[in-house]
């Protein structure tokens, strides 16, 4: 099956290995967390607790070491999950940020019509201006989720898209504003500078604006990710994670790494590619899929 | 900002001062300290397990040479193995007998098959090749529209076909696959790129789709285009496409940022398949050959202690 190697298959191995936990049993765990992509800091950060309880208080088996390891985790997340900032004065401005590829411009839609569905009025901002056919991409989710998009010429600035699109959805009082951006590496200033642009010039409209800065991240990404998170909230801000393509088979582990490095709380999951394939973040559920249960 | 592994190399060997071998015991430290520095690059857990085994086997009983200090010896021997595992050769692409030569590309969602077409088809015309473009990525919005962008912008000669209304899904595919072929031998192309849509390994339909493409294109060439940025999961679906198409190599993309770039000894440990060329950025022309020993010096964090080593 698809989780050959899945923790949980692991933690099953450890159970029939030995009856109580020992080093063996949590080196083992170590191995299965590093294959999750927690990295190696967090990791035996994890194992170490672990480590430490075992010696205060005997862990009966395997089962016994799983649920603490589930609560663990779910701990990391779980302290980061404040609730997003209220808005004062509306529109609520979210900006999709990320390395290239990841799944702004698909969660930008999904999540146009995920507000949409909760009562709420939307409207897409296409601040990508620079990847071929970006803007097209996005009119095509600006229809299927049945709102409606702000767009410049491609080559243009984005700023001066986000500009307009404020202004429009301030006119027609729209609750919720979704802006994608170009993906862009960390790693390059010149475009980090833009995003900081993009974030001065929603402040100059709506005083509190962006609200909320979702950094998109695909769930297959390594050790990177803490890379990519560290500087885009130094350059733009980042409020909140959204984890893309969990329907494969990578789990998403460095989210783990990066509430506990940078006290990110993880806002959604994207499942697919359809636009229904989004959901509000469950730390149970994603622990649970992360080990396998 | 961070300490690098000859760093961290140097104080594990600091005990070894004044011994005159390499020892079971005293290698421990330095094969821990390399063991975390693969890990953080995002080399796959067991071939990291398999790279120790044979980084400790070479080194034990290895006199501490006098050219080089034991850090430097050892760096040499992860160097020669991270090599060794990544193949020396430069890769060579394969043309068909009879053009056109068919290169299909393949990959998960987002990894830069489309971008990766437009530089293939710009590197191809470079060499004096007439290549032609087609999508078949008739799943995800605008992605043929993308790809018209990409060809019109780098003036290479594109097989849009017509859809004709017709529903998404395979026989839709085959159907402008084989148009396509059948246009780059009238109009003289003589190697056409096929950018497929982004696929799950774990998709059945869409994986079912893939080989039928294969069947109907007998294709010289299956790229397999991967991101660099891939962390434990990429020997899960590279081996998984390499089982189903039998790759004939990879591209890994988007190296122009900061991540180390593991996955390269993953995937190539898994596919058994040569890493031909790197992204190293959105433009057409950021495009390279891949250049093993440049990689290991990423993976390792290091560039210059390499030279030093090379001379020795
Ligand atoms: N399987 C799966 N695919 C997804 C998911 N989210 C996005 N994708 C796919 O991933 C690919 C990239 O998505 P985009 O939305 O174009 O990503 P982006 O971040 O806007 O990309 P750039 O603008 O080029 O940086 C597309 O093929 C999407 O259909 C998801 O949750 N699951
Ligand atoms: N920085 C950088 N970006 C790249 C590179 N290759 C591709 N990209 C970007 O990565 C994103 C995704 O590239 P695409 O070519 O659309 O990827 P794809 O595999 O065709 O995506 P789907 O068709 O949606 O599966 C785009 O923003 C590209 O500009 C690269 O080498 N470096
Ligand atoms: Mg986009
Ligand atoms: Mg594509």
């Amino acid at each position: 099956s698809r989780t050959r190697e899945s923790l949980n298959d692991r933690i099953e191995g450890v159970l029939a290995m030995t009856r109580e936990v020992d080093e063996a049993a949590l080196e083992e765990l170590e191995m299965s967390l590093l294959a999750s992509d927690l990295g190696v800091a967090t990791t035996t950060e994890v194992v170490n607790a672990l480590r430490e309880h075992a010696k205060r208080q005997q862990i009966r088996d395997g089962a016994e070491l799983k649920d603490l390891l589930r609560a663990q985790l779910k701990a990391i997340l779980d302290e980061q999950q404040k609730p997003p900032k209220t808005v004062a004065i509306g529109p609520e401005v979210i900006l999709m940020v990320g390395v290239n590829g990841t799944g702004k411009t698909t969660t930008s839609g999904k999540l146009a019509a995920f507000y949409r569905a909760q009562g709420k009025t939307a409207m897409l901002c296409a601040a990508d201006t620079f990847r071929a056919a970006a803007i097209e991409q996005l009119e095509v989710w600006a229809e299927r989720s049945g709102v409606e998009i702000i767009k410049t010429r491609q080559g243009g600035d984005p700023s001066a898209a986000l500009y307009d699109a404020l202004q429009a959805a301030k006119a027609r009082a729209i609750d919720v504003l979704l802006v994608d951006t170009a993906g862009r590496l960390h790693t390059k200033n010149s475009l980090m500078a833009e995003l900081d642009k993009m974030r001065r010039t929603a402040q100059r409209l709506i005083p509190d604006a962006p609200h909320e800065v979702l950094l998109v991240m695909d769930a297959t990404t390594g050790q990177n990710g803490l890379q990519q998170a560290r500087l885009f909230t130094s350059f733009a801000g980042v409020t909140g994670i959204v984890l893309t393509k969990l329907d494969g088979t990578a789990k998403g582990g460095i989210a783990i790494a990066i509430a506990k490095e940078l006290n990110l709380p993880v806002r959604f999951v994207g499942t697919g590619e359809k636009l229904e394939n989004l959901l509000p973040f469950d730390s149970g559920a994603f622990v649970d899929s992360l080990l396998g249960a | 900002m961070f300490e690098n592994l000859s760093d961290k190399l140097q104080r594990a060997f600091k005990s070894l001062r004044g011994q005159g071998t390499i020892t079971e015991e005293n290698i421990g430290e330095a094969l821990r300290e390399i063991r975390v520095a693969l890990l953080e690059a995002d080399v796959n857990l067991n071939v990291v397990k398999d790279l120790i085994d044979h980084i400790r086997a070479r080194a034990v009983g290895q006199e501490v040479m006098t050219a080089l200090s034991p850090t430097e010896q050892v760096i040499k021997i992860v160097r020669d193995e991270l090599i060794a595992l990544l193949g020396k050769d430069t890769a060579r692409f394969k043309f068909a007998s009879q053009p056109p030569t068919v290169i299909l590309m393949a990959g998960l969602q987002g990894s830069g098959k489309t971008t990766t077409s437009g530089k293939l088809a710009a590197w191809l015309q470079k060499g004096g090749h007439r290549p032609m473009l087609v999508s078949v990525d008739v799943y995800r919005p605008a992605a043929r529209e993308q790809l018209k962008i990409v060809a019109k912008s780098i003036k290479a000669n594109l097989y849009e076909g017509d859809l004709k209304g017709e529903t998404a899904g395979t026989a839709l595919v085959e159907r402008l696959a084989k148009e396509a072929r059948r246009e780059a031998i009238i109009t003289g192309c003589d190697t056409l790129i096929v950018d497929t849509a982004g696929r799950l390994h774990i998709d059945e339909d869409l994986m079912d789709e893939m080989q039928r493409l294969k069947a109907l294109l007998n294709p010289q060439e299956i790229l397999f285009i991967a991101d660099a940025m891939t962390g434990q999961d990429a020997v899960r679906s590279a081996d998984e496409f390499h089982k189903r198409f039998s790759l004939t190599g990879i591209v890994l993309t988007k190296m122009d940022g900061d991540a180390r770039g593991g996955a390269a000894l993953s995937i190539r440990h898994v596919t058994g398949q040569p890493v031909k060329f790197i992204g190293m950025g959105e433009k057409p022309d950021a495009f390279e050959p891949f250049h093993p020993d440049r990689i290991v010096s990423r993976i390792l964090g290091m560039g210059d202690i390499m030279t030093l080593i090379e001379k020795a």
